[in-house]
């Protein structure tokens, strides 16, 4: 079972969750940029969270598919048509052999088919590692003419695509719920945690990261998110030794204007911390293109546990709801 | 947000700094001189071998470790316990002594651009620059930036070198730089701004071999200069 890519517009990998277990020796995390987007895309099409699937910067992608799949989109600003009639994301729906799913416009798009992309597992994932040159897809960026193959779908996924073949439908006319998916917006409110150099910050600049709007560079990449707005600076110069950061770190270099760590972050940074974006909030970024902007809120650390461990219980029951709607011998009906 | 353990402080000067809501460092930057490299050695070999479920991840760096962790699996409370419990049982055991891994080096040549513009800000000569790198025995402080990039303390003084004014957008693999007070292997491809002055043809980092990256930290390691014949004949890079 396989697509092929007839267009791999700007920058379309192979990703799951990542792979956190090898950062003492370097090797960036990776994975999906919207890790909510891609479970949930996952798990349309019956797929485990951590499954391969495409992760599209922007869109101009176009795959065609050389068997029967079903597949789901998830992310933010949205247009698809499958042979010409529009598709809507955040449903499953059917691809037929020889059909042609293109990716008009998108964000951060996950492109998820049952079964999983089944690329070698390396370091314990299946993402790809564009700066190591190695993971998902041959260690790069899909091009054009590239042939993906796809694994069997779990029981789920084949119970899914029964449904929808029994109904004659190709579209499914059940979808992820809103309380399940991001509010996506393209001026989001950000929270994040307090850094270890925030309190070194002037007070013209503690006073504008907490009032001021920060837009998205165009030299925003899978690594980190350049910010343009009002110049941050420092009250003291303070030596920093490089020790570990994260997706969301909010890094100041010399320059001022600070840079928001992603998927693809390094797993060691010397620059001035000014906070941590709270997980629940990544998808939130991860969704925003250059010329969008942001501003950022303060939080404690217990709010940002407490509202990880809701989305938890939401993706949980999400997930749940499935196994039991399309339980062997249930109808597919609420 | 800067907790400060008053627990076993005494012990171990240490500090929790929460890295987000999915990881903390153990900053160890007030423990004194020499016994930070141990202490962080031996925490992290701690850890690796007996973490508690839903830690995910283990970053030591020069002075601090950092774990990231699973919140839905490990309260920040529980993590923290766990931590000053370690840090006030700890065994600090020496580094077991190993040979230098000596790292081969094709200097100068086109693999090593700006060897001349390094011997002249020395006003010296090319083959005086190769001998001092040569000379030198390096400590890996630490793996990060890159995978399998280490991160070297023990470049002679004399060889200390500004950074390129404009960097590199593509650094070959195995290059050998010298960036300030650092000397430095580029594991693969990158951007860089440091002076390029040889290449190695030794893989710093593998996938797919049993230990990825080449170098841990504590390890020493020399340079021995070799031919560019050799550097042809052995390069484990495609």
């Amino acid at each position: 079972m396989s697509l092929v890519v007839r267009q791999p517009g700007i920058q379309t990998t192979v990703q799951d969750l990542g792979r956190p277990a090898w950062q003492h020796i370097g090797v960036p995390v990776g994975g999906a940029m919207d890790s909510q987007a891609h479970t949930i895309a996952n798990l349309l099409v019956g797929n485990e969270a951590n499954a391969a699937a495409l992760d599209c910067a922007f869109g101009g992608v176009a795959v065609q598919f050389e068997a029967p799949a079903l597949v789901a989109l998830a992310g933010r600003d949205i247009t698809a048509s499958l042979d010409g009639t529009p598709i809507p994301p955040w449903h499953a729906f059917r691809a037929l052999p020889g059909t042609l799913l293109v990716l008009h416009t998108g964000c951060r798009t996950t492109i998820a088919v049952a079964g999983g992309v089944d690329v070698p597992t390396e370091l314990d994932s299946r993402s790809t590692s564009l700066r190591g040159g190695f993971g998902g897809w041959q260690g790069r960026a899909l091009r054009k003419d590239d042939r993906l193959t796809f694994d069997d779908p779990s029981p789920l996924g084949a119970r899914i695509s029964s449904h929808l073949e029994s109904r004659q439908r190709i579209v499914s006319d059940w979808s992820a719920s809103a309380t399940i998916r991001p509010p996506y917006q393209a001026h989001p409110v950000v929270r994040f945690l307090p850094g270890p150099e925030l309190a070194l910050l002037t007070a013209a600049s503690r006073d504008a990261l907490s009032h001021d709007s920060f837009a998205i560079a165009h030299e925003s990449d899978r690594m980190g998110f350049r910010l343009s707005g009002p110049p941050l600076a420092l009250s003291v110069h303070r030596e920093m030794l490089s020790s570990g950061v994260t997706a969301g770190t909010i890094q100041l270099p010399p320059g001022g204007a600070p840079i928001v760590l992603m998927a693809d972050r390094q797993t060691t940074g010397g620059y001035p911390r000014l906070g941590d974006v709270i997980a629940v909030d990544m998808p939130l970024i991860a969704q925003l293109r250059p010329g969008d902007s942001l501003r950022f809120d303060p939080v404690s650390l217990d709010l940002a546990h407490a509202l990880y461990r809701e989305r938890d219980r939401q993706l949980t029951g999400a997930t749940r709801a499935m196994h039991l709607r399309f339980a062997p011998g249930a109808d597919g009906s609420r | 947000m800067r907790r400060r353990s008053a627990y076993c402080a005494t012990v171990w000067p240490h500090s929790l700094v929460p890295l987000g809501d999915r990881a903390v460092t153990i900053d160890l930057s007030a423990v004194a001189g020499d016994a930070t490299r141990d202490l962080i050695r031996c925490l992290d070999a701690h850890v690796r071998d007996a973490c508690p479920a839903g830690v995910t991840a283990i970053v030591p760096a020069i002075q601090s470790l950092t774990l990231h962790y699973e919140p839905t699996l490990l309260t920040f409370v529980s993590l923290e316990n766990y931590i000053r419990a370690t840090l006030a049982t700890l065994r600090i055991v020496p580094a077991p002594t190993r040979a230098p891994i000596e790292i081969p080096v094709c200097y100068g040549h086109d693999v090593g651009p700006d060897l001349d513009v390094v011997a002249s800000t020395h006003r010296t000569s090319t083959a005086a620059i190769i001998e001092a790198h040569t000379a030198g025995l390096y400590t890996v402080a630490m793996i990060g930036f890159l995978p399998g990039f280490p991160y070297l303390e023990g470049l002679a003084t004399a060889l200390h070198t500004p950074r390129r004014a404009a960097p590199r957008t593509g650094v070959p693999a195995g290059s050998v730089g010298i960036g300030g007070q650092s000397t430095g292997i580029y594991p693969c491809r990158s951007p860089g701004g440091w002076q390029l002055i040889g290449r190695t043809p030794r893989a710093l980092f593998d996938p797919n071999r049993p230990s990825p990256s080449l170098l841990a930290p504590g390890d020493q390691i020399r340079f021995v200069a070799i031919s560019a014949e050799e550097l042809h004949d052995t390069t484990e890079y495609a």
